[in-house]
């Protein structure tokens, strides 16, 4: 394999349990055409420095495991090549905003909990026939974008009302809300969407678009905020 | 100590459904998984799920019956047909199920769920949510779970399987976040912890696929069942392996060689480039051995007579991967693809409802051999495998009421902890020079190369003494660093020794089954031997090594024939 060039790669470093503070270790990568920012850390992980903790799985970017900032941008490190960044450094360092574990581990798990209020799962009645629920490709392309959501968690910490407000569902959490209020099949859109009716819910979103920039999925999270705003708001119109 | 009713090791397909059949009959049941349940290797399955539900154009006379006899015929008669029976009446009642919880299928016109034509099937038969199937199955079973309250022990990582008796007791664990170590005691344990693709170079696997739960049923004592049939994937992108779906073909992609022709003309001419993954990964090898690829080693895979809409509307995956990885968009140029390997058709010994030798302890899934794949899988049965599988063992457990009443022997386990405890201080403490990821390299290299797609007695004799070799230097490991928390040197080097162990029984199997049959062709004997060979190869765990005997395959509807295409 041709080396195409040399870059550092500036690896985030901290044991909150054991260091005192963060630090920046420099890792010197050949870079082989192809090589993504991932096989540079697995690289370092083999060769380097065993002692760097990070998650990786699938590296084809459907897992959501290697969400990272990589050069000031929210990325997966699987689909992010070392060959295309600009610079002779590469800063990589853990979600923003998220409590770190280590290194460039950081803990999902607040965020895992806030997905599972808003009621993230399809209630349907049975289907008629026996068979499936018929759904029309016009129905089924509705749902499109939000399906895509791999709970990579980069919208989540690029989101400037996570960081002041911890109670805040945030953008994947209200993209699944959207993803099954807005599925032909749903039956339970009203109490869904009484669970998302809160200051913590929809109503803190201040339509900042980060996430919708930051998505690795191009999902536009903001967009499927605003569809479950209006309908809490035509709701409250028909309703009068 | 925390016990369960029911401990489910392993949160992909197969693992969910088994545990949302438990809860269903109110039992108390918990899922340990070594990575979050979405980032199981279950998402990575791109084209599709098999059932003869006839909603596509030309699948109106579909039936179970001919879902099972492509799938015997595909195994190279290899599968048990009762069991691949089961599979196949099963399957449209799950695939219904599923789309029930949300699944989100592609459609047809009709809105019906949408199907395509896969390799080695006569009937386009394989459901699809475009090319993101096992992802889009894996979030809805996620999400039933949550909705079922199913407890998770997320980036936990078992470590040894606690059987005494024939009984299977519980698991010792490490919990990655915190570098614990802990027993957990269960009435019954399931292990759905999918297959072993890392032991293999050129592998489309997760980076976590090491099969550790083969490794440590097998030396709980179970044995594994025809672990020398490993599946290549024919359509890999050349240089990362990432898989490059069979729906590529399905949807009417062709196989180029560099002299530009459909070269599976001389293959299987009838069935062309959906001809069952066996002969069309050999196809492809034979093409590249001879010469006839591209001057990086790959064939070409063409999409681009489908245009733009269809690879945007059905495979936009494939094109993102090939834009990601390879700077190539399908659209405009062919993709460079090359067999790797993808799959398991071997695993833990099971019947029909998961049960194995010992007490207790059930498998599903990839890491399990109930034997419906056989000698080759069909693209589209390994998901329908999950889910008919997990629940059929979800519901054995409750109505066997072996997940009843837990009687913790905390005695046996926290032994079993202390053992495992010790072997880590070992792995900590050792003084020898061998590095870990220089073994594992060394190791994949040797797989692929010499226990590939095409296997020669003399080549699987090298193979075997270079794994006899690395089980030896496996033993000079240099000392592992770091502390316990998310210590990936500990992890992959605990790891390693059971790859090692399972090349050995891989390449020994290999070796001793003298015949070509499905993905296992030897280039000694290139023919398929019904007399001395219709026999699964049953390998246990023996203090001397591994200890091989046969047992006979199940042979109910469908006669042995010439496997023609």
């Amino acid at each position: 394999m041709v080396i195409e060039k040399k870059v550092i790669l500036e690896v985030f470093r901290f044991d909150p349990e054991v260091d005192k503070g963060p630090r920046y270790d420099s890792f010197t990568i050949d870079v082989k055409k192809g090589m993504t920012v991932l096989e540079g850390l697995l690289h370092i992980l083999d060769v380097q420095d065993h002692s760097l903790a990070l998650r990786f799985a699938c590296r084809e970017g459907v897992c959501g495991s290697c969400a990272m900032f990589i050069n000031g941008s929210y990325r997966l490190a699987c689909q992010t090549q070392l060959e295309a960044l600009k610079g002779r450094r590469v800063w990589v360092g853990p979600l923003p905003h998220m409590p770190v574990i280590k290194d460039l581990v950081v803990d999902m798990r607040p965020f895992f909990e806030k997905v599972g209020l808003v009621m993230p799962w399809l209630e349907a009645l049975s289907a008629p026939s026996g068979k499936e629920h018929l759904q029309s490709p016009q129905q089924r392309s509705i749902i499109n974008e939000a399906v895509d959501c791999i709970l990579c968690g980069i919208c989540h910490s690029s989101c400037p009302m996570t960081w002041t407000k911890k109670d805040y569902l945030g953008p994947a959490a209200l993209t699944k809300a959207y993803r099954f209020v807005a599925d032909s099949r749903d039956v339970a859109a009203a109490n869904r969407l009484a669970l998302v009716n809160s200051e913590d819910g929809v109503w803190r979103c201040r339509t900042v678009f980060n996430c919708a920039e930051a998505c690795p999925k191009n999902i536009n999270p903001t967009d499927a905020i605003e569809s479950l705003r209006r309908k809490l708001v035509s709701g409250r119109r028909k309703s009068r | 100590m925390e016990s369960h009713q029911v401990l489910i090791v392993g949160g992909g397909l197969a693992g969910l459904r088994a545990a949302i059949a438990v809860a269903d009959a109110g039992r108390d049941v918990a899922v340990m998984s070594q990575v979050h349940p979405v980032r199981s290797h279950s998402v990575a399955a791109q084209g599709g799920i098999n059932a003869p539900l006839g909603n596509a154009e030309g699948g109106k006379d579909d039936s179970w019956e001919r879902h099972a006899y492509d799938t015997v015929r595909g195994s190279d008669f290899l599968a048990d047909q009762d069991v691949v029976e089961v599979m196949s009446r099963e399957a449209a009642e799950v695939i219904y199920e599923l789309e029930g919880w949300g699944a989100p299928f592609s459609r047809t016109p009709e809105g019906r769920i949408a199907q395509r034509p896969f390799g080695g099937a006569e009937f386009p038969r394989t459901c699809y949510a475009a090319d993101k199937t096992g992802r889009l199955l894996m979030h809805t079973l996620y999400e039933q779970s949550m909705r079922r309250r199913i407890r998770l022990y997320p980036e936990w990582m078992v470590l040894s399987l606690v059987v005494e008796n024939g009984l299977c007791l519980g698991v010792v664990a490490y919990h990655m976040l915190t570098g614990e170590l802990a027993c957990l005691a269960t009435g019954s344990v399931v292990f759905a912890t999918g297959g072993y693709g890392q032991i293999y170079g050129r592998s489309t696997n997760s980076q976590f696929n090491t099969g550790s739960g083969m490794a440590h049923a097998y030396y709980a004592g179970v044995p594994l069942k025809d672990m020398e049939f490993v599946q290549f994937h024919p359509t890999t992108l050349i240089g990362s392996n990432i898989l490059v779906t069979e729906a590529a073909r399905g949807e009417g992609g062709y196989l180029i060689n560099n002299k530009g022709e459909r070269f599976m003309k001389d293959y299987v001419p009838k069935l062309m480039e959906l001809g069952p993954r066996d002969i069309v990964a050999r196809a492809i090898q034979t093409e590249i051995n001879e010469g006839r690829c591209f001057d990086d080693g790959s064939v070409y895979l063409d999409l681009r007579h489908l245009g733009e809409k269809k690879i945007v509307e059905r495979l936009p995956e494939v094109r993102s991967n090939c834009l990601h990885s390879l700077g190539i968009d399908p659209v405009k140029r062919p993709i460079p693809v090359q067999p790797g390997q993808h799959y398991s058709m071997g695993g833990i010994d099971c019947n029909v409802d998961g049960e194995t030798l010992v007490k207790g302890f059930y498998a599903v899934g990839e890491c399990a051999c109930a034997s419906v794949h056989g000698a080759n899988r069909l693209g589209g049965n390994s998901l329908l495998d999950t889910v008919v599988f997990g629940r059929r063992v979800g519901r054995k457990i409750t109505e066997a009421g072996t997940g009843e009443s837990s009687s913790p022997n905390g005695k046996a386990l926290e032994r079993a902890k202390g053992r495992v405890e010790g072997w880590l201080k070992e792995l900590f403490s050792g003084s020898g020079d061998e590095e870990p990821a220089q073994l594992r390299a060394e190791l994949k290299e040797t797989t692929i190369e010499k226990c590939g797609i095409f296997r020669d007695g003399a080549v699987l004799k090298e193979a075997l003494s270079k794994v006899t070799e690395l089980q030896g230097r496996y033993k000079k490991l240099r000392a592992i660093r770091g502390g316990r928390k998310f210590n990936h040197d500990m992890t992959r080097a605990s790891d390693l020794g059971g790859m090692l162990d399972r090349a050995e029984v891989i390449v020994r199997g290999a070796l001793a089954r003298e015949e070509s049959r499905g993905a296992h062709y030897r280039m000694d004997f290139k023919a398929r031997d019904d007399v001395r060979w219709l026999k699964h190869t049953m390998v246990q765990h023996a203090l001397e090594g591994p200890r091989f005997s046969y047992k006979p395959v199940a042979v109910t509807r469908w006669k042995p024939e010439v496997r023609k295409y």
